[in-house]
């Protein structure tokens, strides 16, 4: 009823193409905003800013990310814990080489070390193909992993073998390390987070989206229009990169405060895999729901039991858990291979032409 | 120079100087790869039959075996437990097709791995829930398989064979052996190759492709169990065992996804090699490179030919 674009024309080819051609659209793109950086931090406590919106962002970052490789250009990858992991190690790198310079920038620029580091694992794309690429990604899911154990300097020759985030400043205001607030680390992803969903989307809707989502479709007649696989395969690793480098760098510094290797094992890939392909391939907002989705529901079944009192281990609730989350993903790949940014657009669809079916 | 000494000249050096090292080098990873290769086996046959990329291969391999353990520590005889677990396996062959093929059914391949990733998690828990999920000891002498080892001692030195090991290879080749026969010489096995060949084809001449998928869900599982008491044997049943089946997987990229005899070869170059590598080569770079060295090899494989040694050739039509 409220979701009408009845007399909204269009007088320009920009406004036909806008990202968000309907205007209520762009009011709830608002009233989303708003309640980002308004509402949550005033009633946030620590515990919703720390352990569900943080983590949410940092991994829909990720997913986007993965997105724009497995989504857009049909590249298969089980290397994002790994690219995450080196944008995390860059940052601590460059932090400790560079301890002036503002951390946030070290988040972003880390992201191009990754970006580097994708590109080179990226090589192998233009021969191997499908499942062979998957299983390709792995070398550099474990050549990395490795390195991340054997090669000390990487995390300051720390006794523990872990990263350990020291405390940086934001014009006075502690950033990262130990004293820095939830509130300070969540408006700081928050930001980061929005300005690179504002650039994927940008990315994605013009020429090169244009580029990835041809090589999808066909890699072949892709290059038969003339579009160069090679460069659009290597850059969509790289931007893929870019945006897991740049997740990786936020997980351990403005949410964990200290990680070790094992963070960015193997299991961190298939997590965000399960997250683009849950949220739908090749949506921006898709990745942003199946990060909620993927994060946010053991949370809550482990909630469950305790709230309701039913009285079980907390083993066994573990375990539960996991046969919970292994049967809704497949009843959710039943129920709409497309993701849940399919049932967000059937729905939407619906809303436009109630109250007729169609 | 003295670095490219010790890549190239000081490795093969050792080999010469002690060839019983050698020896037994190339055992264990022989064995090794045998195992590898029957993991690499229960993932083709899936493959070739319905398309899918089995992940869940590796957690079938535990909940095989921990199935078995688990019902013979309730008391259950070893060799009645045996057959339980098979039918066990059965009934899961039919609850995947059931509930999880079917619906599936002409869905991109992406989405069909990310089913099996649900498989897997759902037997993780599943398992864990039944039996527990602490290690346990696989019955190995209740299932009358030989201990111990067998010292050979030549003119250069001596190499020891472990029996469980020698079993090993001689039940998984047994095993190929029955498969082979079973694909070549059966009605059931024709229809099995028909339907890799082409599902359409398969179908126009009346071939029930439900039927099919349940018997190579059912043959992956009877082989995941294989595997699943041949490694418990060999070390332990535990939920770590899964992280085998991630290194079944460059051997499928090296075979080829769709070659039985590419699971085989490639399983054993991958076992054979890994084990060199990391005796050989592992110590200059700090050694636990067999965690990747696996995959450095497939992907230099895969460089030359992207479908795999054995792999069907790909062509490519717009």
């Amino acid at each position: 009823m409220l979701y009408r674009e009845v007399g909204q024309y269009k007088s320009s080819y920009a406004a036909d193409m806008a990202v968000f051609p309907i205007l209520q659209d762009r009011i709830g793109i608002a009233v989303i905003l708003v309640i980002a950086y308004v509402v949550f931090p005033l009633i946030g406590n620590d515990f919703l800013l720390n352990t569900i919106l943080i983590p949410f962002l940092i991994f829909s970052l990720a997913a986007i990310g993965l997105n724009l490789l497995t989504g857009y250009t049909g590249l298969l990858s089980l290397g994002t814990g790994a690219f995450m992991g080196v944008g995390a190690y860059a940052c601590l790198k460059l932090t400790t080489i560079f301890p002036h310079v503002n951390i946030l920038i070290w988040v972003l620029v880390s992201g191009l070390f990754s970006s580097a580091v994708g590109v080179l694992f990226g090589l192998p794309s233009l021969r191997i193909k499908g499942f062979y690429l998957a299983v390709a990604t792995l070398a550099a899911q474990f050549f990395l992993e490795w390195c991340f154990i054997r090669i000390p300097w990487l995390y300051n020759y720390s006794v523990s073998g872990a990263i350990e985030v020291p405390l940086r400043t934001f014009m006075g205001v502690p950033m990262t390390g130990p004293t820095a607030t939830s509130l300070t680390r969540y408006l700081a992803v928050l930001t980061i987070v929005v300005v690179l969903t504002w650039v994927a989307s940008n990315i994605v809707h013009g020429r090169i989206g244009r580029m990835w989502m041809s090589v999808r479709d066909m890699d072949l007649a892709a290059e038969l229009i003339g579009i160069r696989l090679f460069r659009t395969k290597l850059l969509a690793f790289a931007v893929s990169s870019f945006y897991c480098g740049v997740a990786g760098a936020m997980m351990v510094f403005l949410w964990y405060g200290g990680a070790e290797a094992e963070v960015f094992a193997i299991d961190q890939s298939f997590l965000i895999l399960f997250m683009v392909i849950i949220g739908g391939l090749g949506t921006l907002i898709g990745s942003f729901f199946g990060s909620a989705l993927i994060y946010i529901l053991p949370i809550g079944l482990r909630l469950i039991p305790g709230n309701f009192g039913v009285p079980i281990r907390p083993a066994a609730a573990e375990q539960l858990t996991f046969v919970i989350v292994g049967a809704l993903i497949i009843v959710f790949l039943v129920v709409e291979p497309n993701g849940l940014a399919r049932l967000w657009q059937i729905g939407k669809q619906k809303l436009r032409v109630w109250p007729f079916p169609y | 120079m003295h670095v490219l000494y010790l890549i190239f000249v000081d490795p093969f050096m050792q080999m010469v100087h002690s060839p019983d090292l050698l020896m037994q080098t190339l055992w264990d990873g022989l064995v090794g790869g045998v195992l590898y290769a029957l993991i690499a086996l229960g993932f083709v046959l899936i493959f070739k039959a319905s398309g899918v990329f089995n992940f869940a291969q590796g957690i079938m391999v535990v909940f095989a075996a921990l199935t078995l353990v688990g019902l013979h520590e309730h008391g259950v005889p070893a060799f009645v437990a045996l057959g339980l677990t098979v039918l066990v396996m059965l009934v899961l062959a039919f609850g995947v097709e059931r509930l999880m093929l079917r619906p599936l059914v002409n869905q991109s391949e992406i989405i069909l791995f990310m089913a099996t990733f649900g498989l897997t998690y759902f037997l993780i828990g599943f398992g864990q829930l039944v039996f527990g999920g602490n290690p346990k000891v696989m019955i190995a002498q209740d299932l009358y398989l030989p201990s111990g080892a067998i010292e050979w001692k030549g003119h250069f030195g001596f190499v020891s064979f472990q029996k469980i090991d020698i079993a090993a290879v001689i039940i998984a080749s047994i095993m190929v052996a029955v498969l082979a026969v079973f694909f070549q010489r059966t009605r059931i096995g024709r229809a099995l190759r028909a339907v890799a060949d082409s599902h359409q084809a398969a179908l126009s001449v009346g071939i029930s492709l439900e039927q099919i998928w349940v018997i190579v869900w059912f043959a992956a599982g009877v082989v995941a169990l294989t595997t699943g008491i041949m490694w418990g044997a060999r070390s332990e049943v535990s939920f770590s065992l899964q992280v085998i089946a991630l290194k079944a997987l460059p051997v499928l990229i090296l075979g080829g996804f769709t070659s039985i005899p590419g699971a085989i070869v490639g399983g054993l170059i991958i076992g054979i090699g890994e084990k060199l590598g990391e005796f050989y080569w592992g110590p200059l770079l700090g050694g636990g490179i067999e965690n990747w060295l696996a995959y450095v090899i497939a992907l230099g494989f895969l460089i030359f030919r992207p479908q795999g040694l054995f792999g069907e050739k790909i062509i490519e039509r717009i």
